[in-house]
């Protein structure tokens, strides 16, 4: 392991000198899996980044590198930007779950913090939001807006968060609309305007008059459009250029507080590996401002669901519910705990078709 | 008035020149275009070209070189070969992934023995994979004239589909709480193709290099080969020559296939390490721009990967350090094979100014 060593030992040195150098600048790094620019999920973790920055101004100094792949490019990538000195980095992909843990055991002075995985480590904190509960006021708009009945859902990967979100959406649009059914289209991308196109255009041929999304791009909103009578939401940011229609409503991921809180955690030196999966109530997931596109009962009834779930009064999942296959999940009035909802990996009654295997 | 006029024959000295002078034209347009985005040019072409190599943390970088470049110069040399015969495998990217598939999955099936055999085993599988997967556009070319750019293009995607429905779900960590993607091969002592990790080598580094020198040999001291540059260059010659076009459409493309599976093998058991949704980030792609500038000649491609893995790395730095988008380290990328192609022009025809009606 001499590599090991001479990395440790450079990453000392470095921070030494940096300490006699700037004393008071924290760097901080952060990988993104898609471009800054998507309009989705990565422009919002940027949004975080600048919020670092502007909370700390000259004491931070903030580096990114955008569109990286997931695997052994973002293992060189995150290794980089350790040698260069970064105190704390943010790994915002699933996919980079490995190659951090991987560099972070190299690196054993340098924070890392990795979005919606599952590994942690001494110097690894894993952190997400609970996008099921926005995805809970957003089934219910849907559920109310459907004329159809058929509601499209451009899923990207089948990997438990995704999963999540649909089951979230479909029991909430079930309840208010007990004909409603779900049409998913599995894109295999977190960012493929292309393909997310094609996706919503097939879903609107088969019939669905509202389009949730899981992935990144606004390019389903532009196809809604094009389509003229077609509801969609923002994802991961509020898409508010497509409000107030087709674009209705949208789950914004709020990732700035999270990120000036484990900033000044490093500044201060309490920063300790922690768990983080927060929810509407804290911040982490926000509902974008529904439309005047959205009759103003469903509104304010969406708007009863979503403090609902904020102080912690309703829980997104509550019995009575199913599984697909008919066999019992939760009871009356029982919720469900964050182990089962982690690795949530099949479909709640009434959802038709199969989760990819 | 400038002309061009063709050349009784095509200059060697520029048909050698050529790679080189498009990495200094690229340099100045990239320059120019960095400098555009409020960047020092200099600066960013130093951060690219320079720093990996004898930059201060160059002892890291020199070793992802091997990784980085590895996987595209054992992809390209297999291209190469039918390129040189006008056979045009472009999905060596599924080819790729198949050999990945097949490799971590003959492996997986024995996990967790510690057996030296398991591999070996791996490597066989993973060349099998990918040579069947080629032998498909190159079966259906021979019996019925099929298109092989077409048909090993689309099998890419197929391939892509197969690798997801893997993660998902034959070759899913049974120990991975229901998330996607295999068990991680490179901490398994047994399986992975790590030699030395902190210098780079992996078993993929060695295979490029054989396949380098084997291919040399091929082309210069072997009759099959004598063959492969005939087919290419004279078409009705090698007719003549008693050169059977079947046959040397199942070799190339089939060649082409193993070396490519043998590339997805070594990655998915070493770099990268486990079967993903994502696995494949497109070296097979990025190994047809390596053959041409390369200029289908095995030591040329070995240089022109290495160039490649450093413009992938160096253009990382420079995004992290200089705050360069991605976008413009991909322009400056696809730069490199456009101003190849461009100059390219000029090893056949050669530029004349000439007055207006004087001729």
């Amino acid at each position: 392991m001499k590599l090991t060593k001479l990395l440790t030992s450079a990453a000392v040195a470095l921070g030494l000198a940096t300490t006699a150098m700037a004393e008071d600048k924290t760097k901080v790094g952060f990988v993104y899996v898609g471009p800054v620019g998507d309009g989705g999920w990565t422009y919002e973790h940027n949004k975080g980044r600048l919020a670092v920055e502007e909370a700390f101004g000259d004491k931070v100094e903030t580096v990114f590198v955008e569109s990286v792949p997931e695997g052994p490019d973002s293992e060189r990538v995150m290794t980089q930007m350790a040698l260069n000195g970064a105190d704390l980095i943010f790994t915002t992909s699933f996919g980079y779950m490995d190659p951090t843990i991987n560099v972070a055991k190299k690196f054993p002075n340098v924070k890392f913090e990795h979005a919606t995985g599952y590994k942690q480590a001494e110097n690894v904190s894993v952190y997400s939001a609970r996008f099921y509960e926005g995805r809970a006021v957003q089934g219910h708009i849907a559920g109310k807006m459907t004329k159809s009945n058929i509601i499209g859902y451009i899923g990207s990967y089948p990997i438990p968060e995704v999963i999540r979100g649909i089951n979230s959406a479909f029991i909430h649009a079930k309840k208010v609309n007990p004909d409603v059914q779900f049409k998913i289209v599995w894109a295999y991308t977190w960012f493929d305007p292309a393909k997310e196109a094609d996706a919503a255009k097939v879903l609107i041929e088969q019939g669905a008059d509202v389009i949730l999304q899981h992935t990144d791009s606004t390019a389903p909103q532009a196809a809604a459009q094009a389509a003229g009578n077609v509801v969609t939401f923002g994802q991961a940011s509020d898409m508010g250029e497509y409000a107030p229609f087709p674009r209705v409503s949208s789950i914004i991921d709020d990732w700035g507080p999270y990120y000036v809180a484990r900033t000044k955690a490093v500044m201060d030196g309490t920063w300790t590996s922690v768990n983080t999966w927060d929810g509407i109530g804290a911040g982490m997931v926000g509902i974008g401002e529904i439309s005047d596109a959205v009759p103003a009962d469903v509104k304010a009834e969406a708007l009863a669901l979503k403090d609902a779930l904020a102080d912690g009064s309703y829980h997104a999942f509550t019995g009575p519910i199913n599984k697909q296959d008919g066999s019992a999940w939760l009871a009356e009035g029982e919720t469900a705990d964050d182990g089962t909802l982690a690795g949530m990996n099949f479909y709640v009654e009434g959802i038709t078709g199969d989760i990819p295997q | 008035m400038i002309a061009l006029e063709k050349r009784p024959e095509p200059s060697r000295l520029l048909a050698m020149g050529t790679p080189l002078i498009a990495v200094i034209v690229t340099m100045i347009a990239g320059g120019l275009l960095f400098a555009a985005l409020g960047k020092n040019p200099f600066e960013a072409i130093r951060t690219i070209f320079w720093d990996p190599l004898f930059g201060e943390y160059a002892f890291y970088y020199r070793p992802q070189l091997l990784v980085k470049g590895a996987p595209l110069v054992l992809i390209a040399i297999g291209l190469s070969l039918g390129f040189r015969a006008g056979i045009w495998n472009i999905g060596a990217e599924g080819q790729y992934t198949m050999g990945a598939i097949c490799g971590a999955g003959v492996g997986l099936a024995f996990y967790p023995s510690e057996s030296v055999l398991i591999f070996p085993a791996m490597v066989i599988a993973g060349a099998l994979g990918g040579w069947a997967w080629a032998m498909i556009p190159a079966l259906l070319k021979v019996k019925f004239g099929t298109n092989e750019i077409l048909v090993s293009l689309m099998l890419v995607y197929v391939a892509e589909q197969l690798l997801a429905s893997m993660s998902l779900g034959l070759l899913k960590n049974p120990q991975g709480f229901g998330f996607p993607g295999s068990r991680n091969i490179a901490e398994w002592d047994a399986a992975t193709s790590w030699i030395a990790q902190d210098y780079g080598m992996h078993w993929g580094v060695v295979a490029a290099m054989i396949a380098v020198i084997m291919a040399y040999v091929l082309l210069n001291r072997h009759i099959l080969g004598f063959n492969i540059r005939l087919t290419g260059e004279a078409p009705r010659a090698a007719r003549f020559a008693g050169v059977k076009p079947a046959r040397l459409i199942l070799f190339c493309l089939g060649m082409s296939g193993m070396l490519a599976g043998l590339a997805g093998l070594f990655e998915v058991a070493g770099p990268s390490g486990q079967v993903s949704i994502d696995f494949n980030v497109g070296y097979g792609f990025t190994a047809i721009i390596v053959a041409f500038l390369g200029r289908l000649h095995p030591v040329g491609i070995l240089l022109a990967g290495l160039l490649m893995a450093l413009t992938y790395i160096g253009g990382d730095i420079a995004e992290s350090q200089m705050g360069l988008p991605a976008a413009a380290i991909q322009v400056f990328q696809g730069m490199l094979l456009f101003f190849l192609l461009a100059l390219d022009l000029l090893t056949n025809y050669r530029v004349k100014f000439a007055v207006k009606g004087a001729a």
